[in-house]
């Protein structure tokens, strides 16, 4: 039977950021015949929620939520093969389609965002930066998406996240999905002013959001 | 006929800097999405427009339109082809404009790239992309390289690298403090001035960032762990909001001014300002610190 020590280990892993140690206490897990679901639910994750908040106080930033993000990607994907093995898988809270408007190139925030939904149990389709309206209405249509998360930085590009909603309007698939807005221009007023159903300041509270979205809290 | 920057600098005199350039751009009909650098080619007439803007504003000290001009970042408008010209052409045009008086800081902004672990550009590639575009930028004929909004320590230190082994100009280097007092990447005041104060640079600062006030702070932090470099203060003319479909920044002129004011009694030498800023703020700048 592991106990509370290992799964703090592997919650430690993530918050240090370290993705060698990650993909080596998952093995031990493995070894020791741990269920990797436990390891992911009660070892990596909660860890992954020790940095969100640090990220959302002000205590950690950008390097150390990416990090930590990579050290979960690497343990959970050391623990798959026996997952799929076990015919488990962890419980997908909802499928989130998310990207840069269009004439936008800022990657970070959005990256982060589509990180902290992965980590917390969201299905994360990362369309990158840069995205077209069309491109976002295929891939929303696509893999049927409970979710649209849009990010723009610019003082230019941001009117394109109503344009997106424009056309999910247009294309009538605009019931069938969510919209969250974030980035540095964004408010909730903005988001309220251009019909998106939510709008998030930083990563931690996105995921938030995203899963009352949903009525997964 | 102008003394060198430092000169005047160390003479005690405050300088006035300019304001945004890439919102100046696009209200006089850049695309959106389309970066200011491809303009330095085909329209270089609307860039000496910008700049006599803020020369008329009362601007002593403005930057060349290069801000995305490294390599990696011309090479996602695909304008690769042309790093040197851009930038030399862009000191060009900018020195045309400022005449023999105005000083001419050489503008460089970050790659856009992240630097290992986190992604992949290496230290050593960072510095040979940074001097390539510093020496365009010197051999436009700029009076100093001045690079901004600086986030990861490392790529900072690379910039300051390259431009110090492009030419042997004086080099300032400012953060963007917009999160929680810190860069993005977690970088306090007090690290980036101890960190470029090692490397000699010239000047350091805060630029962008979040709130102009909390540059009160910053400047003291920067003050004691950089005690012989210049001060700048440049930060965003408020906090982005939107109003009817425009994006508004909530500092008027006025309030820019008397913050100018604090920054330079908090030994602040360069002043003046970034996103969200127009001539009319770089006018209210200059007005109260040369009444």
């Amino acid at each position: 039977m592991p106990n509370e020590g290992f799964f703090q280990n592997l919650a430690q892993a993530v918050i240090d950021g370290l993705p060698d140690r990650a993909r080596a206490l998952a093995e031990e897990a493995l070894r020791a015949g741990i269920d990797p679901l436990d390891a992911i639910e009660q070892g990596f994750k909660p860890g992954m929620d020790v940095v969100g908040d640090g990220f959302a106080k002000g205590e950690l930033f950008i390097p150390d939520l990416m990090m930590s993000g990579e050290a979960m990607k690497v343990g959970i994907a050391t623990l798959e093969p026996e997952l799929m093995k076990r015919k488990q898988e962890r419980r997908v809270l909802g499928k989130v389609v998310i990207g840069t408007v269009q004439g936008d190139i800022h990657e970070i925030g959005k990256t982060l965002v589509a990180t902290m939904l992965t980590a917390n149990g969201f299905e994360v389709h990362d369309l990158g930066v840069d995205v077209s309206a069309q491109k976002f209405l295929d891939k929303v249509r696509e893999v049927n998406a409970d979710v649209l998360g849009m990010s723009a930085l610019l003082t230019t590009t941001i009117l394109n996240q109503e344009t997106v909603i424009l056309t999910l309007k247009e294309a009538g698939l605009r019931d069938q999905v969510k919209v969250v807005v974030g980035g540095v221009p964004t408010s909730p007023e903005w988001a309220e002013e251009i019909g998106a159903d939510g709008y998030a300041e930083n990563a931690t509270e996105a995921v938030e959001v995203v899963k009352q979205l949903v009525g997964a809290v | 006929m102008r003394i060198p920057i430092l000169e005047r600098l160390t003479a005690g005199d405050v300088l006035v800097a300019d304001g945004a350039t890439g919102t100046m751009l696009q209200s006089a009909g850049l695309p959106t999405g389309q970066p200011g650098e491809a303009w330095i080619l085909e329209r270089p007439e609307e860039i000496i427009k910008l700049h006599q803007a803020y020369l008329k504003a009362g601007s002593q000290l403005i930057l060349t339109s290069t801000f995305g001009g490294t390599r990696p970042r011309l090479k996602a408008a695909g304008l690769d082809a042309q790093v040197d010209q851009i930038n030399r052409r862009a000191a060009e045009l900018a020195r045309q404009a400022a005449g023999d008086d105005v000083y001419v800081g050489g503008d460089i902004g970050p790659t856009g790239e992240l630097m290992p672990p986190l992604g992949k550009l290496t230290y050593e590639h960072a510095v040979e992309v940074f001097a390539e575009q510093a020496r365009g930028l010197a051999a436009g004929g700029v009076d100093c390289i001045y690079i901004e909004t600086m986030g990861d320590l490392n790529e900072a230190k690379a910039a300051v690298e390259g431009a110090k082994q492009a030419c042997d100009l004086p080099v300032f280097c400012t953060f963007s403090f917009d999160t929680h007092g810190r860069t993005g990447m977690g970088v306090s005041p007090a690290q980036a001035a101890q960190a470029m104060a090692e490397m000699g640079v010239d000047a350091v600062g805060a630029n962008c960032g979040h709130a102009p006030e909390e540059v009160l702070d910053f400047l003291p932090q920067m003050r004691e762990r950089a005690p012989d470099a210049f001060l700048i203060a440049k930060p965003n003319a408020g906090i982005p909001r939107m109003v009817k479909r425009q994006v508004v920044y909530d500092a008027e002129p006025e309030r820019m001014a008397e913050l100018a004011l604090a920054f330079v009694r908090l030994g602040a030498c360069i002043v003046g300002a970034c996103c969200g800023s127009s001539p009319k703020h770089i006018a209210a700048i200059a007005t109260a610190l040369h009444d």
